[in-house]
């Protein structure tokens, strides 16, 4: 099984991020917490649908459970119908993100908690 | 001669100019198309009173995956700009109302396992209102795709002087209405807000290449703003219509502002005039 953690920073060290679609990185580890990778998320860059553009490189990887913070409708469904778990409630580094669930202190959810495009506003592209 | 009238900023009056301008031109004996390219709120229709007489629906093409055919490549969804086709190991799942129906996912499908299908995303209604011919799109509730209803009303109708009313903003629908167009007249209001927006619808119609002049809509004394970004942009003001509660109160009730006075459809057409001149100049420059 392949855990995803969204993340700021391309190392376990890195602050969980947030957001799912226009995250920068994810980091890869197996059940035993091990680091497998860290992928670079291309489908951030997306003008349109990042949300499945990302569920699409995590499926690349054959991921299995993805652990973020928000998850809007789009990538919802993309991520429900491709079978892959979803748990939010990151926070602080993606390592401590990781024990939590490891713990089973992450909830996991199956309706979207954010709201279409709410993602864009925080990386920067928009002027407030 | 096909005017587009667009404006950056929603509510600055498009609709009232673009109706009196098909109005006036009407009343002058000229053979007249007014077409409403605002196809998520038309409302040309409130002024101009038309009877619609045919009603035509408008498809674009969205994939279906024949799984037997299918391995599951992904190339298709690689190759989606709007993230409609998410590949699986074992399944593609299209999100047709993301799918904008370009066909490229066909066309790079290697083992053709694309077939497009038709998807409904709104109606072209056309009719007449008096003398002048009128068309308008009115896009399916749900659907998000615009440009290509914009295209399908544009194509509909011609007459010798066809004046399109263009969606608010500057984005896509907008192009689409103002694109190939022999003239753009930009509606503002003399507002820092319409300044920002109008720069906005400027710099638009300059990428696409269409000869532009301005209308100060709600014009009040005092504020010089948007002549003198025109000075500077050497943009040509073409009219400006004050700040009037006779003009507001007629557009309340939905009539056209040029039965109000005859003075105000003699503007109308002389604006009209203006355009055409500046047209003639931009072609002989060209040529």
């Amino acid at each position: 099984m392949k855990i995803a953690v969204s993340a700021a920073g391309p190392d376990a060290g890195a602050p969980a991020e947030e957001r799912f679609g226009r995250c920068a990185y994810f980091i890869l580890f197996d059940e035993q917490g091990n680091l497998l990778e860290v992928i670079n998320n291309k489908g951030a860059a997306s003008a349109e649908g990042a949300g499945i553009k990302t569920t699409q490189v995590l499926l690349r990887h054959n991921v299995d459970v993805v652990l973020t913070g928000r998850v809007g409708p789009k990538a919802m469904t993309a991520l429900s119908n491709a079978g892959v778990a979803v748990y939010t409630g990151v926070s602080g580094t993606v390592a401590q993100t990781l024990d939590k669930y490891r713990e089973g202190l992450l909830v996991p959810v199956t309706e979207p908690n954010a709201r279409q495009h709410s993602g864009v506003k925080e990386s920067g592209r928009v002027v407030k | 001669m096909i005017i587009s009238v667009a404006s950056g900023k929603g509510g600055t009056g498009k609709t009232t100019i673009a109706t009196n301008i098909a109005l006036a031109l009407s009343a002058d004996n000229r053979r007249v198309a007014y077409i409403d390219c605002d196809v998520e709120e038309p409302n040309g229709h409130i002024f101009l009173n038309p009877e619609i007489e045919d009603t035509r629906e408008i498809f674009i093409e969205v994939p279906r995956i024949n799984d037997e055919k299918c391995t599951y490549c992904g190339k298709c969804a690689d190759l989606c700009a709007f993230g409609a086709l998410l590949c699986t190991t074992d399944s593609v799942i299209t999100f047709s109302e993301f799918c904008h129906g370009c066909g490229g996912c066909q066309y790079f499908c290697p083992v053709e396992a694309i077939t497009p299908v038709p998807k409904k995303i709104g109606k072209v209604e056309k009719g007449a209102a008096g003398d002048i011919k009128f068309a308008r799109g009115c896009l399916e509730v749900g659907a998000a795709l615009s440009p290509p209803l914009v295209d399908a009303v544009k194509s509909r109708v011609t007459s010798d002087i066809t004046v399109l009313d263009a969606p608010p903003g500057t984005s896509c629908p907008v192009i689409h209405t103002v694109r190939g167009t022999d003239f753009c007249l930009l509606v503002t209001e003399p507002t820092p807000f319409g300044l920002n927006d109008l720069d906005l619808a400027v710099q638009m119609v300059r990428t696409l290449s269409v000869p532009c002049g301005v209308l100060i809509n709600r014009a009040h004394h005092g504020s010089r703003l948007i002549e003198q970004y025109c000075q500077r942009e050497q943009l040509p003001v073409l009219q400006t219509i004050p700040h009037s509660k006779r003009i507001a109160e007629a557009y309340s009730r939905g009539l056209p502002m040029i039965e109000l006075d005859k003075q105000l459809e003699n503007d109308f057409l002389q604006l009209y005039r203006d355009i055409e001149e500046l047209v003639a100049n931009e072609r002989n420059n060209h040529n």
